[in-house]
């Protein structure tokens, strides 16, 4: 499916960071990083493991603290907010994790209406059900409905994670490697799942891969990371665009279309 | 002179290696002090998880209760069986269910319960903890605005701080029927005998420090659990030590707060 064209506000940005480092022991990953996601975009963050990509979306979730630097999210700076005030935060901000991190012990029902059931505690049954199919309806699996994680393939687990996170209605999504572990037509049905989510609940998102496929299909914007930095940003075609040892090589040895 | 140098360097070695664990203790002992001082905090302010915790009670209560069953019919069977000798020599054979019955519902009764409890609940709460921080689905609750330290943390701490004075005041009366039935086949006793003989030495105090050493093993074993799966390291090996961790500390501390709470008690007699 092809990306539709997306509008993008560039005077306000929903995630703003400045400056940020992080270490881990004497290892040095994120040496001084400022980006910035706009409303309604979806960026890619690409390069290689271990580069820190999703000790980003970590530290922007709250995971992790920075070392230093600052990460403001819907203008608020996470580094210095209360716990309650982090608590409302994160019900704005969706995150699927690399591998879905469904509750094992809860149906696919349990799961949905987890999150849903503790940030909105009045809501009656009826409107319960009818939040959790509809999320169900927009992953198309539906029919999963009372069947435990465990007897999900790997591209529905992918698809209940994102739906778990649509629940609460988010407005900025953080994808961790979205297609990891999975068969190139399972990449392509959760690239568009990606690009439908944008669109009809006018996401911002952070799709963190290696993938160049996905990047190609999901991204608005791409920002390469490597040693530390944000190396190149823009276009996909901006970003392979060029002749650098460091870039290229991510470009020539990925497949795509 | 290289004999002295190596003595010396030996003793350094040593000496480093030393002050590491003693640092890692008592910051090991800042981290569970850190994490019951957050248990008060969260337990008891709403909203509350009472679905949950009804759910624990229920998982800590039947994941112990067959254990518990079997080992306290045979704590009783045998504790009056090797009792018998020792008070048949001074023809005192009468005295069997008092001595029986203070023994158990001072002493083993909470014991028995508390460290089957430890390896049976608290490896298991170790390791569920430790898989669920490994695959991340304590992140996964984290950043979907919910807390899960409320409802994995407190609700199992309170479940076997609930359960295990009912499971403990069950196992005092599963040995006391164990010594029953060895009893009655040596000697004749009848029940309503055994009863009386066994509740006559028994005191108010008796019970009431029985109850509240359960409490404090419940609570111990619920924390321990909670403390080592909610901190585990990544990776498969990290639940393995969780798990481990749990029952270790768990019973270690068992004996530590078994001494003291006596000694409390000696004071009430």
């Amino acid at each position: 499916m092809k990306k539709a064209a997306v509008q993008t506000d560039h005077n306000n940005p929903v995630i703003s960071i400045r400056g940020l480092k992080k270490a881990f022991q004497d290892y040095a990953v994120l040496r001084g990083i400022d980006l910035d996601l706009y409303q309604g975009e979806n960026l890619v963050v690409l390069g290689r493991s271990g580069t820190g990509k999703s000790v980003l979306i970590k530290i922007i979730s709250g995971l992790l603290k920075p070392d230093e630097g600052m990460v403001k999210v819907f203008g608020q700076d996470i580094a210095h907010i209360t716990e309650d005030d982090l608590q409302k935060l994160r019900i704005r901000i969706g995150f699927s994790f690399q591998n879905s991190a469904l509750y094992d012990s809860m149906t696919v029902r349990k799961n949905l209406e987890f999150p849903l059931v503790r940030n909105k505690r009045n809501l009656t049954r009826g409107e319960i059900n009818t939040a959790v199919e509809t999320v169900l309806d927009a992953v198309g699996l539906s029919q999963t409905i009372n069947q435990m994680p465990s007897e999900l393939s790997g591209g529905q687990r992918k698809r209940i994670g994102i739906a778990r996170t649509l629940i609460l209605n988010p407005e900025v999504m953080l994808y961790d490697e979205p297609t990891a572990g999975l068969d190139p037509i399972t990449c392509i049905e959760i690239n568009d799942l990606i690009n439908e989510v944008q669109q009809r609940y006018n996401t911002s998102s952070i799709i963190i891969t290696h993938d160049l496929t996905c990047a190609k299909q999901t991204g608005d914007r791409i920002a390469m990371l490597l040693d530390g930095q944000f190396q190149r940003t823009g276009t996909f075609d901006e970003v392979f665009n060029t002749t650098d040892s460091r870039v290229k090589p991510f470009y020539d040895y990925n497949f795509i279309e | 002179m290289d004999n002295t140098q190596s003595i010396t360097r030996h003793t350094n070695k040593r000496f480093v290696k030393l002050k590491q664990s003693l640092s890692d203790f008592f910051l090991t002992l800042y981290r569970i002090n850190q994490f019951i001082i957050r248990f008060f905090k969260e337990a008891f302010v709403p909203p509350f998880e009472l679905k949950e915790v009804i759910r624990q009670c229920y998982e800590v209560g039947v994941r112990s209760f067959t254990l518990i069953s079997v080992t306290g019919f045979i704590v009783g069977v045998i504790f009056t069986k090797q009792s018998r000798p020792s008070l048949s020599q001074f023809g005192a054979e009468s005295w069997l269910p008092s001595l029986v019955s203070i023994a158990i519902m001072r002493a083993l009764a909470p014991l028995v319960t508390a460290l089957i409890a430890s390896g049976k609940v608290g490896s298991s709460i170790g390791a569920e903890l430790g898989s669920m921080r490994v695959t991340e689905q304590i992140d996964a609750m984290e950043v979907s605005g919910t807390k899960p330290f409320k409802y994995l943390v407190c609700t199992r701490v309170l479940a076997t701080t609930l359960t295990i004075p009912i499971l403990s005041t069950y196992t005092g009366f599963v040995a006391l029927f164990g010594g029953y039935l060895n009893v009655t086949m040596n000697e004749g006793t009848t029940w309503t005998t055994f009863i009386q003989e066994v509740f006559e030495p028994l005191t108010f105090t008796d019970f009431v420090a029985s109850l509240i050493k359960s409490i404090v093993f419940g609570f111990t074993i619920g924390i321990v659990g909670c403390y080592q799966g909610y901190n585990s390291n990544k990776g498969t090996e990290g639940v393995g030590k969780a798990a481990n961790g749990a029952v270790i500390t768990a019973m270690f501390l068992v004996f530590i707060e078994e001494v003291i709470i006596v000694q409390i008690t000696g004071w009430f007699r």
